[in-house]
């Protein structure tokens, strides 16, 4: 979340889930929250309900944008645009909240400047949307003063990414929509707990509590602790990972319940990178398509057979509890890493989970009070000091984490990639509802599968027609990376000349085909965005099925034989 | 019947909910119902968050792959061999030559000690995990 540390010195949701409710305006960028947070997207109904205006900007028809007052279908990878857009309006028509940014905020002057180029006019080219709308949202967000935005994937995910949320970041603080309840700039996180792997450090800059391995008193103050010497060169992020695996500098690769090769971008290359390990650990619950390329796989516990804590998209750290014992012969993931750590000569000296914690605790400021024995109701939300502290519903109240918000001058970037006469659709990817990022987990949870049973690619109705492909047919998308052959879903909630595959299915592996250009400073690699064709594939006259049948098992196996019908529709 | 409190493993809202136990079984789920997010609700999700923990195809024992195919093997010994290949190559390579992905799906605890690990125990800060996604 490098974006939103630049402008507020805090990456985390400024505020909290249930002051969702009594909000106003709710305002949802990227984010189909109803289907990826279901929770959170409850509350939003509620609100609704109560009679809230729900604004929601998303290329796509998503679920939540069936509910919303508003619905901004910008071009995707056009966030930037379509933002300074409602800023300029809001600017123009003097909406702006002054007293809040001479205070609280600098560098606004440089801001304007580049805003004041983007005439709602100017944005509706940009973007699609009509410059009406971009000042309809501009002034019902900027009047009011319970309004809260709301940001997910889909604007992090673009080589853009941080300028998007750093333009998020820029919406807010022009109108003093931070530091208050039912206000403020709330990034949605995907997975359970990515806000406390990155609280607690796992990330190659920073220790626990996103403080600097270059900061030699952080550096010490650690090495105190620790009794080592620690390294103070910034590590390598994620994609320079498997760079480095590929030209020969990591020999040595220890993965700890991740399966990289489905849910990165450009799966192909971290495939390769991965062969070339000379020493690959993979600790799992189960048998992934990466651990299938270990040399050693360690059999690690889920959540309902250990202890610990997870930290929610809020902020909120909850303690997990054991309900049953480690299944077979696996070990919790920390008990792994302490053995490991022992036989190398360094005993890390734990005897349970909320031992770590309260040496977490010693070491990381903002989770100071943050003890297993302080959180038995419904946990707390960080900063939390020390043991007298209460925890923090919502942040930047008299001053923002890093003394003054910055705004960022943010001119609008083209995707990396944009549709041409050989690939001439834009391909998006993301989670729906019943999946759960790759899918270790839920393809094995039969209710799950039921409801969503195969890949997909979602492609409007008009450019079906034109490709002659019907709704189920198999289809072929390839991109300058990569195929698959997935089945065509042919709907209205894709607009023309954009097609959408979720990319949690191992089978089709969408990230083969996407794009691994990466965000120049957050480096989340850009899978949002990518041109595709689309090629449908028919079945064979005359052959259209044919049975399989495994004896030993007593399956029958219908198998589909398909021939590329390319040349049938071209011209 | 037991009923344990904890959270659902699935996405960044964080639900409370409860396992159900009979003899070592998870056999069913409730939602947590005065907790601040999920206000005794869950979504299809957090109903079904247990299934894949009892699954049949969980991974039982350490194993060691070997001409290619997977052998199983001790506890004891697969510590051994780790952290035997792991000295090897900091040795030889230097510890930049290491690489460590944690998860978004691993509690707070244990994303501290594998960074502790990393950075005290192997020497580097080549540690990361998979949501840049
Ligand atoms: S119950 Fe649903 S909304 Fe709640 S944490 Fe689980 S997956 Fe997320």
């Amino acid at each position: 979340m490098a974006g939103l540390a630049s402008a507020f010195g805090s990456g985390a949701m400024t505020n909290s889930i249930d002051e969702i409710d009594n909000a106003r305006v709710l305002f949802v960028i990227g984010s189909n929250t109803t289907e990826q947070h279901p929770m959170i997207g409850m509350h939003m109904l509620d609100a609704v309900d109560k009679g809230a205006t729900l604004i929601v900007a998303d290329p796509r028809q998503t679920q939540i944008a069936k509910f919303a007052h508003i619905h901004l279908r910008q071009k995707s990878g056009t966030d930037v645009a379509l933002l300074n857009g409602i800023m300029n309006v809001i600017i123009s028509e003097g909406l702006v909240d002054i007293n809040f940014v001479k205070r609280r905020t600098e560098n606004f002057d440089e801001f304007e400047k580049i805003v004041s180029g983007y005439s709602p006019e100017v944005a509706e080219k940009i973007t699609g949307v009509p410059a009406d709308e971009i000042k309809r949202v501009a002034r019902l967000y900027a009047t009011e003063k319970r309004a809260m935005l709301f940001y997910s994937m889909g604007i992090t995910q673009h080589v853009t990414g941080v300028d998007n949320v750093r333009s998020c970041a820029n919406l807010v603080m022009l109108t003093a929509h931070i530091g208050q309840p039912m206000t403020g700039l709330n990034p949605l996180r995907g997975q359970n707990n990515v806000q406390g792997a990155c609280d607690m450090g796992a990330l190659p800059e920073v220790y626990s509590g996103y403080q600097k391995v270059s900061d030699a008193k952080a550096r010490r103050k650690f090495e105190n602790a620790w009794g080592r010497k620690l390294p103070a060169k910034p590590g390598l992020t994620l994609t320079e990972m498997f760079d480095g695996a590929l030209n020969g500098k990591i020999r040595a690769m220890f993965v700890m319940g991740e399966n990289p090769i489905v849910s990165d971008p450009g799966a192909t290359h971290i495939r390769e990178a991965v062969k070339k390990l000379d020493f690959l650990v993979v600790q799992d619950i189960f048998m992934s398509d990466t651990a299938e390329l270990a040399d050693v796989v360690l059999p690690a516990v889920s959540f309902a057979e250990k202890e610990g804590t997870f930290t929610n998209t809020e902020r909120r750290v909850q303690k997990l509890r054991k309900a049953i014992r480690p299944m077979y012969g696996a070990m919790p993931d920390w008990k792994i890493i302490a053995e490991l750590s022992k036989k190398m000569g360094y005993d890390m000296g734990y005897r349970a989970t909320h031992e770590i914690m309260e040496e977490a605790a010693l070491l990381t400021p903002s989770y100071g009070g943050i003890l297993h024995h302080r959180l038995d109701d419904f946990g707390l939300q960080w900063p939390c000091p020390d043991t007298n502290h209460t925890g923090t519903p919502f942040l930047h109240r008299k001053k923002f984490t890093k003394g003054l918000g910055t705004f960022n001058p943010i001119d609008f970037v083209p995707p990396a990639e944009s549709a041409d006469d050989e690939y001439p659709f834009i391909l998006t990817t993301g989670r729906i509802y019943f999946r759960y990022h790759t899918a270790t987990m839920c393809g094995r949870t039969s209710t799950l599968k039921r409801e969503e049973p195969e890949c997909f690619v979602e492609i409007n109705h008009k450019d079906a027609a034109k490709l002659g492909i019907r709704n189920n047919n198999k289809v072929r998308v390839s991109s300058r990376r990569g195929e698959i052959v997935v089945n065509a879903l042919v709907t209205d909630k894709t607009p023309e000349g954009i097609v959408f595959i979720p990319f949690h299915f191992r089978e089709a592996a969408v990230n083969l085909i996407t794009n691994t250009a990466v965000d120049p400073v957050a480096k989340i690699p850009e899978f949002k965005v990518c041109a595709v064709k689309i090629v449908p594939l028919l079945p064979k006259p005359g052959m259209r099925q044919t049975v399989l049948y495994d004896k030993k098992n007593d399956i029958k196996i219908l198998l589909d034989l398909y021939e590329e019908s390319e040349a049938e529709y071209e011209g | 019947m037991e009923k344990i409190s904890t959270i659902c493993p699935y996405c960044g809202c964080g639900c409370g909910l409860y396992l159900h136990v009979e003899d070592n079984n998870i056999v069913g789920v409730s939602p947590l119902r005065h907790h601040p997010v999920n206000k005794g609700s869950l979504c299809v999700k957090g109903w079904n968050s247990f299934e894949f923990v009892q699954h049949p195809e969980r991974l039982r024992y350490p194993m060691v792959k070997e001409n290619g195919a997977f052998k199983k093997t001790s506890w004891d010994e697969v510590i051994s061999l780790v952290a035997g290949r792991f000295s090897e190559i900091k040795e030889k390579y230097g510890p930049d030559s290491i690489a460590l992905l944690s998860s978004a799906k691993c509690t707070n605890e244990e994303n501290f000690v594998l960074m502790k690990f990393a950075r005290a125990v192997l020497g580097t800060n080549n540690i990361d995990h998979c949501a840049r996604l």
